[in-house]
């Protein structure tokens, strides 16, 4: 990036030794009144398309429209964790696209998303559930997808601090390891997208909520918002959480529900978990922060809520969770505690696509899984709006997919898990 | 905690139920044939942020069926009915 005041080493010693202050990372814009983009939704997913319509695409007359202010969303709400470890095509090839940008993401933004690749294994509690992790194994390395299976003995070696008791109820059978897996810093990652589709010209507007579209003849011409009228060449729907809502106001509805998702961070303790670790008996995912946290959560509350605040039962099952399989840490006290907004979809995949309605793009229905795509979604997203057309590696995750039967169902479960 | 009356057992806590989604559609007739009816159906909800009107069922407890009003804002639950009849038979 070509930016006034790069941040290097240098830069930091100018900094804490002289006088001279911090610059804002990014501008506080104003809107105009046309751009041939705007972007709605200044969560990670909109921060990153508009910085990638710049940076591959040459188009930088770009608005990002954000509700709030820049990462009060699910760009700061998630479990920061990152990984490709995928089952079928599609997922599989986007996901690690996805891994691959955020090795090179610190420096391409030159900013420190502190990516901390210190691997995820995902653990299987009897031989039927290692040999499914095993096949999944086998498909990550075919597509060149780093992928170690464990046996019981590895995973002992690796994470001593599990539970191997012998009348443990469901016993550790072995996982399966990605060493590139890890986390990444979520505000940075938020931060450093907005600093550097910044630099290129993106005009980031926070505080401004859109309240309606400008339809003529079933094509989209622009947003009205709380800050004015701003007339669009394209608009695009980054707004996951809430894309019912706001695609509703162009007529148009979604194969999605919004439901809450919870995360847990506990009280700080010494370096303990080294590895993002999830737990094959339920869903629950632990890793620990920088900071000294353990951060971890489970599944989503099981019905549409919009409140952004957890259920107790649900925060009850994850605890119980954390202290089967690490019973060490069973008088650690939380210390927070959130939930975030997010689309559920029929199959628990994405949508990246072009929509019926002419100049209207979505990006939405990211489940569980919108972190880790945020750096994938915003390339092949914003590959979407500059072609008018689907970048091959989202092209599976097209909004008729469920008319012509071609779910991507991940999980292998059917539709709407959550109401079966 | 999100709290149901029942209109059989009473006011209790969300656990004792499984959530049955959206109770405001009209399921098609089992003799429509074309595609488009049948995906709005099962896949196209309209995930309104306010007031929602939903199916329970109280598993853990008299297992009936019922629809719950709810403000999806702020988890308000409002009154509750049988569902007998909501759904087609």
């Amino acid at each position: 990036m070509q930016h006034a005041s790069r941040y290097s080493a240098l830069s930091l010693a100018r900094h804490a030794f002289g006088a001279a202050r911090w610059p804002r990372a990014w501008r506080s814009s104003e809107p105009k009144a046309s751009y041939d983009v705007v972007i709605i939704g200044g969560g990670g997913h909109g921060l990153a398309t508009a910085y990638y319509l710049a940076a591959n695409h040459g188009i930088k007359r770009v608005a990002v429209l954000e509700r709030s202010y820049i990462g009060s969303g699910n760009v700061g709400r998630n479990t920061t964790i990152v990984r490709s470890n995928y089952l079928i095509d599609g997922n599989t090839q986007f996901f690690e696209y996805s891994l691959k940008l955020w090795e090179g993401l610190s420096h391409a933004l030159n900013f420190n998303v502190m990516l901390s690749q210190r691997g995820q294994i995902v653990l299987a509690h009897g031989p039927s559930q290692l040999d499914v992790l095993a096949r999944k194994g086998n498909i990550m390395r075919l597509n060149g997808i780093d992928a170690e299976l464990l046996d019981r003995g590895a995973v002992m070696k690796l994470l001593p601090y599990l539970d191997y008791s012998a009348d443990v109820r469901f016993p550790i059978w072995g996982g399966l390891l990605q060493r590139r897996a890890g986390t990444a810093r979520h505000d940075a990652v938020a931060w450093g997208y907005a600093r550097a589709a910044d630099d290129f010209g993106v005009d980031i507007i926070e505080n401004c909520e859109v309240t309606g579209f400008l339809m003529e003849n079933g094509q989209v011409l622009g947003v009205d918002t709380s800050r004015g009228r701003i007339s669009a060449g394209r608009t695009a729907l980054s707004v996951a959480g809430h894309s019912s809502q706001v695609a509703a106001m162009a007529g148009l509805k979604l194969p999605i529900e919004s439901h809450l998702l919870q995360a847990f961070v506990s009280e700080p303790i010494k370096p303990f978990v080294n590895h993002v670790i999830s737990y094959g008996a339920e869903l629950f995912y632990i890793s620990q922060s920088d900071k000294g946290g353990l951060v971890f959560g489970g599944h989503i509350d099981g019905f549409n809520s919009y409140t952004q605040r957890g259920q107790f039962p649900v925060a009850q099952i994850v605890a119980e969770c954390a202290v089967a399989l690490i019973p060490s840490i069973s008088r650690l006290r939380l210390v927070r505690h959130w939930a975030g907004i997010q689309d559920m979809t029929p199959d628990g995949s994405p949508f990246i696509c072009r929509t019926p309605v002419r100049n209207l793009y979505l990006n939405g229905g990211w489940c569980y899984q919108g972190f880790k795509a945020t750096p994938a979604a915003g390339w092949c997203f914003a590959h979407t709006i500059a072609h008018d057309e689907e970048h091959p590696l989202s092209r599976c995750f097209a909004l008729d997919r469920f008319e012509q039967g071609a779910e991507l169902d991940d999980h292998g479960s059917g539709n709407w898990t959550y109401k079966q | 905690m999100l709290r149901i009356k029942c209109p059989c057992c009473g006011e209790r806590d969300y656990t004792e139920f499984t959530y049955g989604g959206d109770a405001s559609r009209e399921r098609p007739a089992p003799d429509r044939a074309d595609r488009q009816t049948w995906y709005s159906y099962v896949f196209v909800f309209d995930n309104p942020k306010g007031p929602h009107q939903e199916f329970w069922q109280h598993v853990h407890g008299c297992r009936q069926w019922l629809v719950l009003e709810r403000n999806t804002a702020t988890n308000e639950p409002g009154a509750s009915r049988r569902a007998r009849g909501d759904a087609s038979e």
